[in-house]
Formats: C-alpha cells, sequence, structure tokens
C-alpha cells in the first residue's frame, strides 16, 4: 500500500502541468467561472467557446483528453492507464482547465458510435461532439417505461428512405438546447420485446418534434417531454443492426470513468455542512456544539471517508486489471444515501429555519440545503432507482436468482 | 498510487483463513467456548506457529516484522471465523512492548509472546464505562501499582499485563506480572463466549515502567480500536455470507427465499454498507503504519462505524434466517454476540465519535 504516486508517475503529472502552464495561462484560469450542476459534480469545466476549444484540440493531440476515443475520429487514443487518467483530471481541475465535454453525447452516445457507428456516422458526429459542437439529449425513458425501459412504445416504421417515429419520450435533460438525440425506438412491433428494438439518431429540428419542460418538484424545469408526430429520419441515422438496439446501447468501451469524482462532491458538501453547524446558531450555541449533531456528523464522515478511500481501492483494482467486482456495484447507492442523510442533517443543523426556502434570506445558507434535500431524491431515482440498484447488488453481486420477468442485460 | 494488499499481505491472510476453516470450524469453537481454557491455549499455540502472535514483532525477536495493516488483515480472518482466545489483548501488548519497551523489556518478552510460549493482555478500562487515558484512576507510586480493572480479555490465561495507569509524570504504562503478588482475577460473565473478560485488582504490586510508555499508550489504545473494526468487517462479512447462502437453500412458497425481493434488498443493503467499509478499516490501518498525524481520529472513527454496523448486520442477517437462526445450535449467534464485544470493548461507539468530534476541533 502506497498512496503516493512512483517517479514515472510525478513525471507524468510534471508533463501535464508543464503543458497546463503553457496551454491554459493565468488569465484563461481568471476567466473561469465556477462550474455548476452536472459539471460541478464532476469538478469539471464545461466552457466551449473558442478558446476552450482550441485548448481542448492541442489537449486532445498530446493525449490528455478522450483517451479511450480513437486519434482518426477526433479522440486521444492511449493505452489504458486509470492512473494517468486520474493526475489529469486532477492537474486540470487544479488549472481550472476545459476537460472532457460533459454530458449524455461524449459520455454515451461517442462510445457506441466508436463501437457500432458507419465510417460516415463516426465522421460527422463523434469530433464535434466531443468538443460541444454538437449537444445530445438521451431519448430513453417513457411515461410507461421507467425501469422497465424495454417495454418502451415509440415506434419507428419505414417509409422508403425514412423512419416515421411517432410516439413520446420523458425526464429527457437537455431537450431545448440539444442539435441532436440518440433514441431507442421500436421497430419490430411482433419481436419479443428486447428483440423490436432499434438505436436511432434524430435531429431535433425535425418538423414533428415538439419539446414542453417538465417542472420537477424543487419548482425548476430540468428536464422535458419529448413529444414525436411522424417525425420522418433517414433510414441511415440508424446506429447497428435494425432490432439489435438494446444491445447496442448498452455497449460499454473500455472507458476510464472518474471514479472519485462522486466523493469530491460529497467531501464539499460535508464541508460545507461542518461549517455552516460552526456558525448557525441553535438556541444559543453554534449547532456543531449539540452532542447529537456532533454524533450525526462523525457518523456521516466515516461513511464519506469509507466513500472515499473505496475510491482509491477502485482506482487501484483498474490499475491492477482485477474485477471491481461487489464493491463498483454498491457505489451508486451508497453514495447516493450518503448525500441524502447528508442533507437531513443540514435540516437539523439549521433547526426550524428548514422551513424556508432557497433564495430566503433568513436563512443561513439561502435555502442550499434545503434544495440539495429534494435534489437528492432525483439522484437516487435517476439512472435505475434505488430499487433497482438493490436487485442488481442481489443478483449480480450476492448471486441471488435472477427475476425472469425483469432481468435482462 | 496502490490502494491495495501486497502479495505477502495476501498470502498472510489466505494462510490464516485456509488453517481455521480447516482446523477451527464451529465445533471446535464451541469445545473451546465450553471449556476450561486449554483448549484456547492449544489453539493459540498453533496460531502463533502461524505467526499470528508476532505479526508486528521485529525478526530479531521471532516476529514477521509486519506492520498493523497486516495484523489487521488477521483481525478479520480471525473475526470472520469466530475464533476464541487472547488475540485482542495480545496484539495490543504486542504493540506495547514494540512501540513503549527498551531493548531489555523486548529481550525479556517478545520472543516469548511471539512463539506463544507467553500470553501478554492489557488492563485499561476502569469502572463506569470509563476509558480516557487522561481519566484513568489506577496510579503507580513508586514502583507499586493500585486500581481497579473491569473488562480486561483473558487475564486469567495471561502471563502479563500491560497496565494503563499514572504516575507523577501522568499517564503511562506498566509491565505487571500476572503471578505477582497483590493481583487478584475474577472471571465476567461475558455475552461474547469466545472471548474472555475478567476483572482485575491490583494492590502495590510490583510494576515495571515502559519506557516509552506515555507515547506508546495512544498507540497502543488506536491500534486495539482498529483491530477491533477489523475484526467487526471480518465477522460481518461472514454474516452476509452465511445469509446469501441460506438464502440460495432455504425454500418457502416453492422458491429459494433469495428469490423474493424483500430478501434480496434487506441482503443488497447490508452489502451497500459493508463493502465500502473495508476500505476505511484498510486506511486507518495504513494511517496508523505511516500517515501518523491521521491515525487516532481514524481509529476512533473506524471502530464507531464498524462496530455499529457489525451489530446491525448480525441482526439482519439473523433476522433473515427466520426461526433457525434463533437456536443455539445454529452458528449464527456467535458472531452475533462477538458483534456485542466489538461495540463495547474499548468503549461505545457514541464515545469514540465525540473523542473524533473533539479531535476536529469541532
Amino acid at each position: 500500500m502506497d498512496l503516493s504516486y512512483s517517479a514515472e508517475y510525478e513525471q507524468f503529472r510534471a508533463e501535464v502541468r508543464a503543458f497546463l502552464d503553457e496551454h491554459w495561462t493565468e488569465a484563461d484560469r481568471g476567466n473561469t467561472p465556477a462550474p455548476d450542476g452536472q459539471a460541478a459534480l464532476m469538478g469539471a469545466v464545461i466552457r466551449t467557446d473558442e478558446r476552450a476549444t482550441q485548448f481542448r484540440l492541442a489537449a486532445i493531440a498530446r493525449g490528455y483528453l478522450y483517451r479511450h476515443v480513437p486519434k482518426a475520429h477526433g479522440g486521444g487514443e492511449q493505452p489504458y492507464d486509470p492512473l494517468k487518467s486520474t493526475i489529469i483530471a486532477e492537474e486540470f481541475r487544479r488549472a481550472k482547465a476545459p476537460s472532457e465535454v460533459v454530458g449524455q453525447g461524449p459520455g454515451m452516445l461517442v462510445p457506441t458510435l466508436v463501437e457500432h457507428g458507419t465510417e460516415a456516422q463516426k465522421r460527422f458526429f463523434i469530433r464535434d461532439t466531443l468538443l460541444g459542437r454538437i449537444r445530445w439529449c438521451q431519448g430513453y425513458s417513457e411515461p410507461g417505461s421507467g425501469s422497465d425501459l424495454a417495454s418502451l412504445r415509440t415506434r419507428a416504421e419505414l417509409d422508403g428512405d425514412f423512419w416515421v417515429v411517432n410516439g413520446q419520450k420523458i425526464w429527457t435533460s437537455n431537450a431545448i438546447d440539444a442539435e441532436w438525440m440518440f433514441a431507442l425506438v421500436r421497430t419490430e412491433p411482433e419481436a419479443p420485446k428486447h428483440d423490436g428494438i432499434s438505436y436511432l439518431l434524430i435531429d431535433m429540428k425535425t418538423p414533428g418534434i415538439e419539446v414542453r419542460p417538465l417542472r420537477q418538484m424543487t419548482g425548476e424545469a430540468d428536464f422535458n417531454e419529448v413529444f414525436f408526430d411522424n417525425v420522418r429520419v433517414p433510414k441511415d441515422n440508424l446506429v447497428g443492426p435494425r432490432g439489435k438496439g438494446w444491445i447496442v446501447s448498452r455497449s460499454t468501451l473500455k472507458h476510464e470513468r472518474a471514479l472519485i469524482g462522486n466523493a469530491m462532491l460529497t467531501r464539499r458538501t460535508f464541508d460545507g455542512l461542518v461549517m455552516m453547524a460552526q456558525h448557525v446558531q441553535l438556541r444559543g450555541q453554534p449547532a456543531i456544539k449539540h452532542p447529537l449533531i456532533r454524533d450525526r456528523l462523525a457518523q456521516l464522515e466515516a461513511r464519506l471517508l469509507a466513500s472515499e478511500y473505496t475510491g482509491y481501492r477502485l482506482l487501484t483494482m483498474q490499475a491492477r486489471g482485477e474485477d471491481q467486482g461487489l464493491t463498483g456495484m454498491v457505489m451508486k447507492l451508497f453514495s447516493t444515501q450518503l448525500g441524502y442523510d447528508l442533507s437531513k442533517t443540514a435540516l437539523d443543523v439549521l433547526g426550524d429555519r428548514s422551513a424556508l426556502a432557497r433564495g430566503d434570506l433568513n436563512t443561513p445558507d439561502m435555502g442550499m440545503f434545503t434544495y440539495s434535500y429534494m435534489w437528492s431524491l432525483g439522484v437516487l431515482i435517476a439512472g435505475g432507482t434505488a430499487n433497482v440498484q438493490r436487485n442488481i447488488i442481489a443478483e449480480r453481486g450476492l448471486g441471488m436468482p435472477r427475476d425472469t420477468k425483469s432481468s435482462r442485460s | 498510487m496502490d490502494f491495495g494488499l501486497s502479495e505477502d499481505q495476501l498470502l498472510l491472510k489466505e494462510t490464516i483463513k485456509r488453517f481455521l476453516a480447516e482446523q477451527c470450524p464451529s465445533t471446535r469453537v464451541r469445545q473451546i467456548m465450553e471449556g476450561d481454557g486449554e483448549g484456547e491455549k492449544q489453539l493459540w499455540k498453533e496460531l502463533a506457529e502461524l505467526g499470528v502472535a508476532g505479526v508486528i514483532v521485529p525478526a530479531a525477536h521471532g516476529g514477521l516484522e509486519r506492520e498493523l495493516l497486516d495484523l489487521a488483515l488477521v483481525a478479520e480472518e480471525l473475526g470472520y471465523a469466530a475464533t476464541p482466545g487472547p488475540f485482542i489483548g495480545a496484539a495490543m501488548a504486542t504493540v506495547a512492548l514494540v512501540e513503549g519497551g527498551d531493548g531489555k523489556i523486548q529481550q525479556h518478552w517478545l520472543e516469548a509472546l511471539a512463539t506463544g510460549d507467553a500470553i501478554g493482555t492489557v488492563a485499561w478500562g476502569e469502572e463506569q464505562g470509563e476509558w480516557a487515558l487522561e481519566r484513568l484512576q489506577t496510579a503507580v507510586h513508586g514502583e507499586r501499582l493500585s486500581g481497579r480493572k473491569l473488562m480486561v480479555p483473558g487475564a486469567q490465561t495471561a502471563d502479563v499485563l500491560v497496565v494503563a495507569a499514572r504516575d507523577a509524570s501522568g499517564p503511562g504504562l506498566w509491565l505487571v506480572e500476572r503471578d505477582a503478588p497483590g493481583v487478584e482475577v475474577a472471571a465476567l460473565t461475558v455475552n461474547d463466549m469466545t472471548r474472555r473478560l475478567d476483572r482485575v485488582s491490583f494492590t502495590d504490586v510490583p510494576a515495571v515502567r515502559l519506557p516509552h510508555g506515555s507515547a506508546a499508550a495512544q498507540r497502543v489504545f488506536d491500534a486495539g480500536l482498529i483491530l477491533i473494526a477489523a475484526d467487526a468487517y471480518g465477522g460481518s462479512r461472514r454474516c452476509l455470507e452465511m445469509a446469501s447462502s441460506y438464502a440460495l437453500t432455504r425454500e418457502q412458497f416453492g422458491q429459494v427465499i433469495g428469490a423474493f425481493q424483500a430478501v434480496k434488498h434487506q441482503l443488497a443493503n447490508i452489502a451497500a454498507d459493508l463493502e465500502p467499509s473495508l476500505a476505511l478499516v484498510w486506511y486507518a490501518a495504513h494511517a496508523f503504519d505511516r500517515i501518523k498525524d491521521q491515525s487516532t481520529r481514524h481509529a476512533a472513527i473506524v471502530k464507531a462505524h464498524m462496530s455499529d454496523l457489525y451489530d446491525r448486520v448480525a441482526r439482519d442477517t439473523t433476522e433473515l434466517h427466520g426461526g433457525i437462526g434463533f437456536t443455539w445450535e445454529f452458528d449464527l449467534h456467535l458472531w452475533f454476540r462477538r458483534a456485542i464485544f466489538d461495540r463495547s470493548f474499548l468503549g461505545e461507539a457514541n464515545f469514540h465519535r465525540e473523542r473524533a468530534a473533539d479531535l476536529a476541533g469541532w
């Protein structure tokens, strides 16, 4: 066990730093606003202006970004090395330099195209997606198809050289800004449910598409509903074979994931909570002097540390080429529950002031913690509810019998 | 950057695991549990031959000369197998001698402890649930020690006791031989039948000060907390394995109970809480060895976290077994009882979380 990096990696870190000093100047760093939303989650800088693009191109040429994407399609193409990826992420964050573009395009569509796309699709989409010039939304969930995604009913019927799409998608983030959508649609209505699905790329400007904002419990609209009324999509926009969309959508390119990213956000939240507890007065003394609050914070910190150190452990497993097995499977459930309990403790620190909403000046935190208390539920549900995670852990991690009605991957 | 175990560490862990699986099944655990101590001594001797008693003892004194992380891996496997015996007291006494002794004292004791020819333990906690070094009442005047200790692990079978006490210069550690005049040992009735606890009273007992005992005392206590946490992790892992395997064999309503979602989710919740905790145990041990300024706080945090979790895992997995889990004959209560020991020994979770809060300056 050794938490320092070897000389070879320290040399690599020095190279990355020198590159950043040259290509992302102090002036650039000063001009970079603090990230918010999904980017903050990963500590990433998501600027996509010309200056950022120029920088990204240089970083890609050096093999610092998009290391899993072939050079021919605009990627950095480097041998798999999670330690180098971690060093790059750390140094880019430190320099507030543009990271890989955050979003479902680079994260989900690009790996799928690299594996299953035609040459024309790769040429047309990948490079511009990596630079943030094409923005994507994901058309998967439907009103009747959440956890049971493969029951989806949005259909596409072939009419000459076009697929004609009818139906509805829901929970679509970024549908208003996105130029394109990658969607799962039913093309073979007679086939068993997993075998009737195809993976289709849809230009969001096509006539017949209507995007309606969907207001969530926090009051804002961060999601959308997307309606398709006889939307005509060129036949060649299918990715992979017809009827194989389910498998295509599950293609997992050996991708170096930022494993420490989630724990970093939780760490920031925890440190913010402790700071607030030190300053908020609760019945005559700082909240942090109340024995129950101290106890609760120490409990939370144990779980936070466990998730941070498990990040080290997963990184080591990756670097050694070991299977992350059960350890990898449980982290989403563990972190989302921790996030929920963190915000709940924040409500106790606030005392009765937790009744007040975001923006109210009578709260010590402008109501941010009650807002994140609500959002912690969104995180718990997004990308598979906690109960779906539990099924996966029990079935794939602990060897319990698979539910024949629901399991298929 | 490598947060994983070395080949040597994996080998040590695997060796102990295999030995216990083959040589110390629950039938032997139960014999020792209900016996008079001879069987326990025999098992300790066998474990010492594998190096368990001398993991951190320098090679010059017959030990493996490894670190606390290695010892924690051993503790995890002992916990996994619900191994009876003097391990926790003996391990803490060894830390005391390695970190607090001088050449002469080490020469006298370490080899005998490492080979299992002699057994050490620690006398620390006092009445009213007190484990805080600075508040202990046991005192030394001249070279005579007096006081009362509760919760001394395996004092009856020990040859030498490391006693946490104070003299005019403050808290420190003293060595007392078990047979010395003025030492009185009375057995306590313990929930965990695999580990014995005694009450020891000292009346003007001859005691040898460990020269570096003042500095070593905190280290000994931290080591104990980390080893208990490792034991708790190992025990929890065993409970989860037992419950998973039971869920795959027990049938009700025409199917194995593991096919019911309620059972799946109960198991998944345990796994999700337990699995990430291993890294916390490793890190605390690693901090003890290599990042010493983080050691005391991490030891407090990991002991509180793991002993709470062990308790819950033991309870949930027993519940998951249904009626069979509630019988004497079924082994699960061995771990349930060990969870109670791990929760209480060296102080309960609330005490350590309060310490962690103080240490953070909250």
